[in-house]
């Protein structure tokens, strides 16, 4: 049992919280404002690397494994939630989908482009008619000669209006359910491929989602990612490493909602001492610092079992569960620390309690995965 | 054009420092980081070598955590390191770090040393110096511009109120100002270069030195006392009714202390 970061990932976890607080914290504001990244810095997180983390070395990546992307993400949890969203869509699903059940042909064609940010990955998987039920999709690839024609509409696909790619997950036998799903590799100016509007949303300003469409977008079967009717699985896998970093992006938010609030509890005077004197916000700081904790071990343990070969579902089912609805209580408290001031948008605490609400939700909701969790249990698996 | 650079592992500036009873400051207890004048110097050595071709060696004197130090150098682009501890070399002062560093550097092959100007810690400055005074070498300090050109080093020197121009063949001494460039950061690929990049160790015995030359036995300078600095007193707030009468106050206030 050792709990010390790697060398590699410790100066991994320094760079990103440098680079963090020298270059993106100051733009939080024109971030949320602006509702974009400018482009300059997103070049200069490519050059960093921070589009390669998880992949293998041997495709250009910087082969920090499944830790050191969560280590990256907790990091990024400090600044909007956009960074992470991008690379998220990016890396840790569009990306790792294609590693991860992809031939070598596939991985070699893409990924080195990948890693160094040339080309910008997307996971197209919910339809209007297929959220939790992804199952249940309906778009559809039909084989005709050496390629096939995919037909159907995908909606909040992050990364949507930028990718050059995108991973996409069609029915190719209607017969089989979840058996007759594929995944294919998409690129972005095949003929019948369309982007939709860019949504409006609540929070995560500056990463964008619109919808995709396909209309008998012609795709060769070498982009078939696996097998056909390996598409499910493809995303489930895909989806454990997803989740696990999408809950470091949480603790990371977590913490510095709670900087934020311990920071504003030693300076703000109400009855003549500083309100952090009182019990009543002493045990909130108190309770989340021990959930941050709690989800931190958790975020750790599952990057571990995955970087070491292991099924990690249910791990990653639980780590995001856990970890998203800890961001929602950790942040809660962080602006009821605030009072007035954790409303108003002049305070960071504003934006965050707005980013922190989607991790609920996207990647498969807290009901969903507590499903997955107890049909685990109930298998007794 | 082969370069060093002499990088030294200091607490974090924006830490608050505390001191051991013989008033050095208790390392142990701060993070520790690459001094940051020192991050110059190694951004321009990585220059140098991009448009000369060479090499870049780390060479640092401290604990043996100080291998972090070099670590990051060397995920910055470095291409080895050589790290120089000891127990016997604890509380060198800065001439003999100076005796010690190019004692080290005897082992190596170089073009150019290169320091930054001080450290933040110390703040001395004296190490470039001594260490070329030791060297037998040209000491060019402050350098704000670095440049290679027919067999000579040539740096623009600053001074109070604009800059000298100096050269000097090299093998030279050369320490650099802080804005002399903008550091990069190490990237991921360099991180995980660095893991396989050689950190050379070498102790007091490697250096052929008497044993009362470095180290507290060595010491030629001696702290004193340490005092803290002072608080800052609290500003003064202004709270102008319009921006017009807050041009005016800024105004005010530089004119009497005499800034403009
Ligand atoms: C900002 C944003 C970005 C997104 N990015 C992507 C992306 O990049 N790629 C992508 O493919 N998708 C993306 N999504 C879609 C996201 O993954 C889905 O919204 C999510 O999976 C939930 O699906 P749904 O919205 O259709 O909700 P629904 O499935 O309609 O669920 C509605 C509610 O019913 C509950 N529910 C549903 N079924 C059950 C059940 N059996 N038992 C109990 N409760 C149930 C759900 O938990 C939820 O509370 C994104 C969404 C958003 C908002």
């Amino acid at each position: 049992m050792d709990f010390a970061l790697p060398d590699e990932v410790t100066m991994l976890r320094d760079l990103v919280r440098e680079y963090v607080r020298d270059r993106l914290r100051p733009l939080t504001m024109q971030v949320e404002e602006e509702d974009r990244i400018p482009d300059g810095i997103l070049q200069e997180m490519k050059d960093l690397g921070l589009f390669s983390i998880p992949f293998p070395e041997e495709y250009g990546g910087a082969g920090l494994g499944e830790l050191g992307y969560c280590v990256a993400f907790e990091e990024l949890g400090a600044v909007n939630a956009a960074y992470s969203n991008i690379i998220g869509g990016h890396c840790g699903l569009c990306g790792m989908s294609i590693a991860l059940g992809g031939s070598d042909e596939l991985k070699g064609r893409y990924l080195p482009r990948m890693g160094t940010g040339e080309i910008l990955g997307a996971f197209a998987l919910t339809e209007p008619n297929a959220g939790s039920d992804a199952a249940h999709i309906q778009t559809t690839a039909r084989r005709d000669g050496d390629s096939y024609l995919l037909n159907g509409s995908k909606l909040w696909v992050s990364n949507g209006p930028m990718a050059d790619l995108y991973t996409v997950f069609a029915v190719t036998d209607r017969d089989q359910g979840a058996k007759g799903v594929s995944a294919f590799v998409v690129e972005r100016d095949t003929p019948g491929v369309t982007i939709g509007k860019i949504d409006e949303k609540m929070g995560l300003r500056g990463s964008r989602t619109s919808e995709v469409f396909f209309a008998d977008a012609r795709v060769p079967a070498e982009n078939l990612i696996g097998e056909e009717g390996k598409g499910f699985r493809v995303a489930m896998r895909t989806l454990d490493g997803g989740r696990m970093s999408l809950g470091a992006s949480c603790v990371g938010q977590a913490q510095a909602a709670l900087d934020l609030a311990l920071e504003w509890s030693k300076q703000r005077i109400q009855f003549g001492q500083p309100i952090a004197s009182n019990q009543a916000i002493q045990w909130m700081l108190a309770d989340s610092e021990v959930e941050i904790h709690a989800g931190r071990m958790m975020v750790y343990h599952g990057a571990w079992k995955i970087d070491s070969g292991q099924r990690a579902s249910h791990e990653a089912a639980m780590v995001k569960v856990y970890c998203s609805e800890m961001l929602g209580r950790v942040v809660d408290r962080a602006v009821q620390v605030h009072g007035g001031m954790g409303y108003m948008k002049e305070f960071d605490i504003e934006r965050m309690y707005r980013d922190a609400r989607i991790t609920r939700i996207y990647e498969g909701t807290s009901e969903v995965q507590r499903m997955i969790i107890a049909q685990d249990l109930l298998s007794g698996d | 054009m082969n370069v060093v650079v002499c990088v030294k592992q200091v607490p974090d500036t924006t830490a608050r420092k505390e001191f051991l009873p013989d008033n050095r400051i208790n390392r142990a207890a701060v993070e520790n980081v690459i001094n940051p004048f020192d991050e110059y110097a190694i951004e321009e050595a990585l220059r140098l070598k991009e448009s000369q071709g060479g090499s870049v060696t780390i060479l640092t004197m401290g604990p043996p955590s100080a291998e972090d130090s070099i670590r990051k150098a060397l995920a910055m682009g470095a291409d080895s390191g050589v790290l120089v501890t000891d127990p016997a070399l604890e509380g060198s002062d800065a001439w003999s770090t100076a005796l010690v560093l190019s004692r080290a550097l005897a082992r190596l092959d170089y073009d150019l040393v290169m320091t930054g100007m001080e450290s933040t810690d110390a703040r001395t400055g004296l190490v470039p110096a001594a260490l070329a005074e030791q060297l037998k070498l040209a000491s060019l300090t402050y350098a704000s511009r670095v440049e290679i050109a027919d067999g000579k080093v040539r740096v623009n020197r600053q001074i109070p109120g604009g800059y000298q121009e100096v050269e000097a063949v090299y093998p030279a001494v050369v320490s650099v100002v802080k804005g002399v460039n903008e550091p990069r950061y190490p990237s991921l690929k360099g991180i995980m270069a660095a893991k396989r990049k050689e950190i050379q160790k070498l102790g007091f015995s490697d250096l052929d030195l008497p044993a009362d030359s470095a180290g507290k036995t060595g010491e030629k300078a001696k702290a004193v006392e340490v005092t803290p600095r002072p608080e800052k007193p609290a500003g003064e707030v202004i709270r102008p009714d319009s921006p017009e009468a807050a041009a005016g106050a800024i105004a005010d206030f530089l004119q009497a202390h005499k800034f403009i």
